[in-house]
């Protein structure tokens, strides 16, 4: 048998940080597996990334592609939409892909300030108010770069996905389990999940993992973890009156965070059955609070200082919101 | 009639940094563009977020060097409560730092930068890999790599809570301590961690430096740029990655400027240029002069080699005497040839070693005093710590609840972007004559800009020096004529 005949598969990455990468590395000699089994198609971290001959593929010839980063420009959008085409499996790996993670936060500004913040910052020497332009005449002929996108967008608010790994980065036990299965499946010996189902993560929440005590103590004030640490290591973090994301989140990472002596932050994203994800912390939070006059409740909510950062900290761009998704006028 | 010529890393970073280069007439270099097409915007984004949440959020901008942003974010932050972490708090962040500082630079010189010297820059593309160094080195080379990474990531999530993105510095110091029974993990591996560092010295002693073609390539004025060096230092001027003050060297190698991070905004300013995405810092009271180097010219660099410009020399016994053996055998200092980064970066990495070591086998790096109160009002805070890649400067503006109001981050690749842009334009020049444009153009650009070691992770989203090139001849009517490619 000649390794034409072994699947293909492909990784990518849009806009992220690089660190799913590193995730995927971690794994060690998982690499080797996917190696053995699998012919790599298209991973351009690892590999010669011959982008021309992924145009040259027959539609659907890559069986799985992990697709990392979210939707921030359009050669983003464009390789997104060409993968699409070219997979039979494509995968959101990672927060960005899966929900728009911490750069997702972008959406709650209008993409000008952005650049106008970037391009005016207190060291910036910029006198002339120039900003970058996606075609700029030098005196040698013409320069071109990519043109920002309005919003951020997760990856399924540009192409169809088949399934959704989420993380930042996604543990790599986790994606040491994900190689396992599919390959299991390509030699039939498993079944592929349902098409939409999130994969390499838990089906509970992170609180359920977490080892801390919870004992149903309610709080009169929220506060923030520099104002009391080191916290008590064996108590419920939300507890001792930190905003914790751990009700919402998903479970998976063996409630790393916390176990660090630090609130979770939400990166595995909403938990199994979570429509959205700031309203199911909000939720969350006020049910941990002692007190019954509304002026009450305030002062307590007060505590937290940036709400819509707390509660859509890595889910904003894939939130129910989907903040300024009118600014894009999105064909079917 | 111009002909234009795009070295569009596109099939390895699609886009994430390419160059054009544009010819005259004679079919002469007339100019070359290196541009940076992306922009996440994260100093607009951190803008209403509380302070604490910078060393958790910045992380995001790269998953290369996440450990640097949570470092130089946590040191604003203690800057913004005006707190001084306990001593063993600062210390264990600095343990932290020097073993992501091993795995950093073993990955770079083992897979990136290096194989173009252990292997030479004229072996087959298919050999300058890590396959082809452990072929020519020996196979137990490749494990003692995967293992240096390993207890480099080890210690990175002992301390830091997790391998990658780290989330237990917050200000006034840390979340959580280590145990003796850690502690004497982290030194067994600390251990290791020097011999492995010694190791990797030798390697390159023997091979590069026992290659007269090898040290001329290093010699050769195709790599060389006469330009300020930039790094951070401790009180006795000796190199220092987590905390000091940040020494700048002219050409020459006489001390420019040394300054406090606070005062930062002095001596640094940003250039702008409408073609791209991404600033080009320089020298405010040299002045932005355009791509040249030199005296009069503003452009520095800030890498190994140029912290080791910058500096009196190492703090630790067996770095110092190889920081000795370089400036001997390359003719003092300042070295300006760009490739000898690359030996530069060894000596480092058995600094960072060294340091590891002296950190987990002091008597109070197991204390539980890791956080000071913060009680202040929080107000405006700069951190800056040394990236592997460069100087890293973060700086918030918060309102009285300490939530932030404003942002400036100056990242570690973004220093160097000036000067990849005058040594990617000098190899270019050196190399494409009456038109004529040969395969060894595309390593020989390449190793102009991966001895930066750039990471655009950190401005864009690459991961460190994979820069595979294609080249694409166009006439002038835009038409390609010819496609050369070459990947790592």
């Amino acid at each position: 048998m000649t390794t034409n005949a072994k699947p293909k598969f492909a990784m990518y990455w849009a806009a992220s940080c690089g660190g799913c990468e590193i995730a995927v590395l971690n794994t060690h000699e998982k690499i080797l597996d996917v190696d053995a089994n699998f012919d790599v198609a298209f991973w351009p971290v690892a590999m010669d990334a011959k982008y021309k001959d992924v145009e040259a593929m027959e539609d659907g010839s890559i069986l799985l592609t992990l697709f990392n980063g979210s939707i921030r420009n359009d050669e983003n959008e464009h390789i997104a939409k060409l993968l699409r085409q070219k997979s039979k499996l494509l995968v959101a790996f990672g927060s960005c892909a899966c929900e728009g993670c911490i750069p997702g936060l972008a959406n709650l500004s209008p993409v000008g300030d952005i650049v106008h913040t970037a391009f005016n910052t207190i060291t910036t020497d910029n006198p002339h108010e120039i900003y970058p332009r996606t075609s700029f005449d030098v005196p040698e002929g013409e320069l071109h770069i990519p043109t920002l996108a309005p919003i951020l967008r997760p990856l399924e608010q540009v192409v169809d996905v088949d399934y959704y790994m989420p993380g930042c980065p996604p543990e790599s036990h986790q994606i040491a389990a994900v190689i396992d299965l599919v390959i299991k499946v390509v030699k039939g010996e498993a079944e592929l999940p349902p098409k939409g189902a999130v994969i390499g993560a838990g089906d509970s929440t992170v609180c359920d993992e977490c080892p801390r005590a919870r004992n149903v103590k309610l709080i009169k004030q929220f506060t923030r973890i520099q104002d009391i640490a080191p916290i008590d290591p064996s108590l419920c973090i939300l507890e001792q009156g930190i905003p914790c994301n751990g009700p919402a989140t998903r479970s998976g990472c063996n409630a790393r965070c916390p176990q660090a002596g630090a609130q979770c932050i939400g990166c595995y994203g909403p938990a199994e059955g979570v429509l959205d994800y700031g309203a199911r912390l909000v939720t969350a939070f006020a049910s941990v609070i002692d007190a019954q006059e509304p002026e009450e409740i305030d002062r307590i909510l007060d505590g937290i200082p940036d709400p819509t950062g707390q509660v859509y900290r890595f889910n904003l761009a894939g939130s129910l919101m989907k903040a300024n998704a009118n600014a894009f006028k999105v064909k079917g | 009639m111009t002909q234009r010529i795009s070295i569009d890393p596109i099939t390895r970073l699609e886009g994430h940094g390419k160059i054009e280069i544009f010819l005259d007439d004679k079919g002469e270099v007339a100019n070359s563009y290196f541009q940076i097409p992306e922009l996440r915007g994260f100093e607009r984004f951190v803008v209403g977020r509380p302070i604490e949440e910078m060393p958790l959020l910045t992380n995001r901008i790269c998953g290369v060097c996440p450990e640097a942003h949570h470092m130089a974010a946590a040191k604003a932050t203690d800057a913004v409560y005006h707190v001084d972490p306990p001593r063993t708090a600062k210390m264990l962040r600095e343990l932290l730092y020097s073993a992501f500082y091993c795995t950093d630079h073993t990955t770079h010189f083992y897979a990136l930068g290096g194989p173009d010297f252990v292997m030479g820059p004229d072996a087959p593309v298919a050999e300058r890999n890590i396959l082809g160094v452990i072929h020519k080195v020996g196979l137990e080379i490749g494990g003692k790599v995967i293992q240096m990474r390993k207890y480099g990531h080890t210690v990175v999530e002992m301390i830091g809570g997790r391998k990658i993105h780290p989330c237990t510095s917050i200000p006034g110091g840390i979340t959580k301590g280590i145990t003796e029974e850690q502690r004497k993990e982290i030194e067994e591996m600390g251990r290791w961690a020097i011999g492995f560092a010694q190791f990797s010295l030798q390697v390159f002693n023997d091979i590069v430096l026992g290659n007269k073609g090898y040290v001329d390539l290093i010699l050769g004025s195709v790599y060389t740029h006469r330009t300020y060096y930039m790094g951070l230092v401790d009180e006795n001027n000796k190199v220092n990655f987590y905390d000091g003050k940040v020494r700048v060297v002219d050409p020459n190698g006489k001390e420019f400027v040394k300054y406090a991070p606070h005062e930062y905004m002095n001596h640094i300013a940003e250039h702008v240029e409408p073609w791209t995405y991404l600033k080009f810092p320089y020298l405010k009271n040299v002045g932005w002069k355009g791509f040249v180097d030199g005296e009069k010219s503003g452009i520095y660099m800030a890498t190994p080699l140029s912290r080791l410009n910058a500096s009196d020399g190492m703090a630790t016994p067996l770095a110092q005497a190889e920081y000795e053996k370089f400036y001997a055998t390359l003719g003092g200092k300042p070295v300006h040839q760009r490739l000898a980064t690359h030996w530069a970066r060894l000596i480092e990495l058995l600094y960072a070693a060294e340091r590891w070591l002296e950190l987990v086998t002091d008597p109070e790096i197991t204390s539980p005093n890791i956080h000071t109160k913060p009680t202040q009002v929080p107000t405006e805070g700069i951190g800056i710590v040394e990236a592997p890649r460069g100087t890293l400067t973060h700086h918030y503006w918060t309102d009285e609840r300490g939530v932030v109001t404003r942002a400036n981050l100056i990242v570690g690749t973004t220093n160097n972007y000036a000067p990849i842009q005058m040594s990617t334009h000098k190899a270019a020049t050196s190399l494409i004559h009456n038109g004529q444009v040969t395969e060894g153009l595309l390593n020989m650009v390449e190793m102009a800009f991966r001895a930066y070691d750039p990471c655009f992770g950190c401005a864009t989203h690459s991961l460190p020096g994979q820069m595979p090139l294609q080249v694409t001849i166009h006439d002038s009517a835009g038409k390609p004529i010819e496609v050369l490619k070459q990947y790592c």
